[in-house]
């Protein structure tokens, strides 16, 4: 409704950086992005989104430090047990028919939700028929992705939520503990695929069994929110699964007869015949 | 009172706001001709029992919000837990799950910063009772942005920090107990 100086930097902040380094942020959902873009002015000290547009196209080692502010989502293991307490109940069963399964994490950022998966996939007797892509636009979070290290003070909560999915082991079965870090077990990612794709401008990759793309979405404005859909759409194979955030639906979409409610209160999803 | 020039009216609370919410909003017309949004500070648990027990004692309609539905007048958008609700300039609601701000998820700052930025000199800002000070720069926001600032009078609120510190940073809010806001927020009609 109100159209001041600092919207119209932002707009052309963001058309920089879609011109110059092919990151689209264009059509998020703008009031997420300009908390982000000024906590990012502020602690990178420019006066002005202007000033740090300027920064950003003629030093453009700034730009992994600003794609941290727009893209880093913090997460825990095992987030929403319910939710993976489903997949484990109600969504496995179906997996196990399948003699071989793509599990897509996307906007995997640090990790947290693919190592969730791989241990859940583990515990149900389905890793070592699946291969994991986990992808995200950030190669700074790709990389803490691939690493799998988290600060030991946040595994009393990731332990908590692993108990409350119905988890069948202990978390503590996954990592070593080692100077106030917890290196996550590498034989987790062995079947992983870890890639740089973008929701916004990317394509289909694969056929998916299983897509989980939990509070990504909700950062997207609609016309987004629908392209990104029907690109879940397309990568799903025939009854395959889509797991959302809890507070995202498809209700409103677009593409919301390409699906059925599998299980409603946890966001799952499955893929209707066309 | 006429809404005219009005938008919405955003409300914020933490301690002892559940109660000061039961003496504002059940008082608040069927036909309420602005939409109201509310973070009070709860538990990250997933089941939001505030819009269960407002929507009971309301004539306005309570829901949670929904990410990118557009505001309506006369309903109560509470903040999902563990979610915050942010306002986008063409007038639809938003979630995010970034990081706390003020040790809160909904923040009160997020929402009253966002809704500042969107709705300008046609939103009514209201701090309620609270034991933090979540909330002081969203309404400094508000108020800057030409909009209608009410704080709860800490002499008279359950928890006196967040009025206190709303008024630290915005001294030209209105200080109201919760008899007129109540009254005042009911008053705004239709012209």
């Amino acid at each position: 409704m109100r159209d001041d100086l600092e919207d119209i930097e932002i707009q052309l902040l963001l058309e920089a950086l879609y011109q110059r380094f092919h990151y689209d942020f264009r059509n998020y959902a703008r009031a997420s992005i300009k908390r982000r873009l000024t906590q990012a002015r502020l602690q990178m000290g420019f006066p002005s989104i202007s000033a740090l547009q300027d920064g950003l196209l003629h030093q453009p080692e700034m730009l992994s430090r600003l794609l941290g502010y727009l893209t880093v989502q913090v997460s825990e293991m095992f987030r929403d047990p319910a939710y993976f307490r489903a997949l484990r109940e109600k969504v496995a069963p179906h997996l196990r028919t399948y003699p071989s399964l793509k599990v897509w994490v996307a906007g995997c950022s640090h990790g947290e939700e693919l190592y969730s998966l791989a241990i859940l996939f583990r515990e149900e007797g389905l890793e070592e028929r699946t291969i994991f892509y986990a992808t995200d636009i950030n190669p700074v979070a790709l990389q803490a992705a691939e690493a799998g290290v988290y600060p030991l003070d946040r595994l009393r909560k990731f332990t908590e939520n692993h108990q409350k999915s119905g988890g069948k082991s202990s978390l503590s079965d996954y990592y070593t503990a080692d100077y106030g870090r917890a290196m996550f077990d590498k034989t987790l990612r062995s079947q992983v695929v870890f890639s740089d794709h973008s929701l916004v401008t990317d394509a289909v990759f694969g056929e998916m069994h299983l897509i989980s793309c939990r509070n990504v979405l909700i950062y997207f404005d609609r016309a987004l929110q629908d392209r990104a859909v029907g690109l879940f759409r397309d990568s799903l194979a025939r009854k395959g699964f889509l797991g959302l955030g809890s507070k995202e639906s498809l209700r409103f979409s677009k593409h919301a007869t390409a699906f059925s409610e599998f299980v409603r209160d946890e966001k799952i999803y499955q893929r209707q015949d066309p | 009172m006429s809404a005219a020039g009005l938008s919405a009216v955003a409300i914020g609370g933490s301690a002892g706001a559940v109660q000061a919410l039961s003496r504002i909003l059940p008082g608040l017309p069927a036909d309420y001709p602005l939409p109201v949004l509310v973070v009070v500070h709860v538990p990250p648990d997933r089941d939001n029992a505030l819009v269960a027990l407002f929507d009971a004692k309301c004539q306005v309609e309570v829901k949670e919000a929904e990410d990118k539905e557009p505001a309506r007048p006369g309903v109560v958008y509470f903040a999902p837990s563990d979610y915050h609700l942010l306002v986008e300039a063409d007038g639809t609601l938003s979630l995010s799950s970034d990081e706390l701000v003020n040790l809160s998820r909904p923040s009160i700052d997020v929402l009253f910063e966002s809704a500042a930025d969107a709705y300008g000199p046609s939103l009514v800002a209201v701090m309620l009772t609270g034991a933090n000070h979540d909330g002081a720069q969203g309404l400094r926001a508000a108020a800057d942005a030409g909009g209608v600032a009410i704080v709860e009078d800490p002499a008279s609120a359950y928890a006196s920090a967040m009025p206190v510190a709303a008024l630290r940073a915005c001294s030209e809010a209105k200080t109201m107990n919760l008899d007129a806001i109540a009254s005042y927020l009911s008053s705004l009609r239709t012209a």
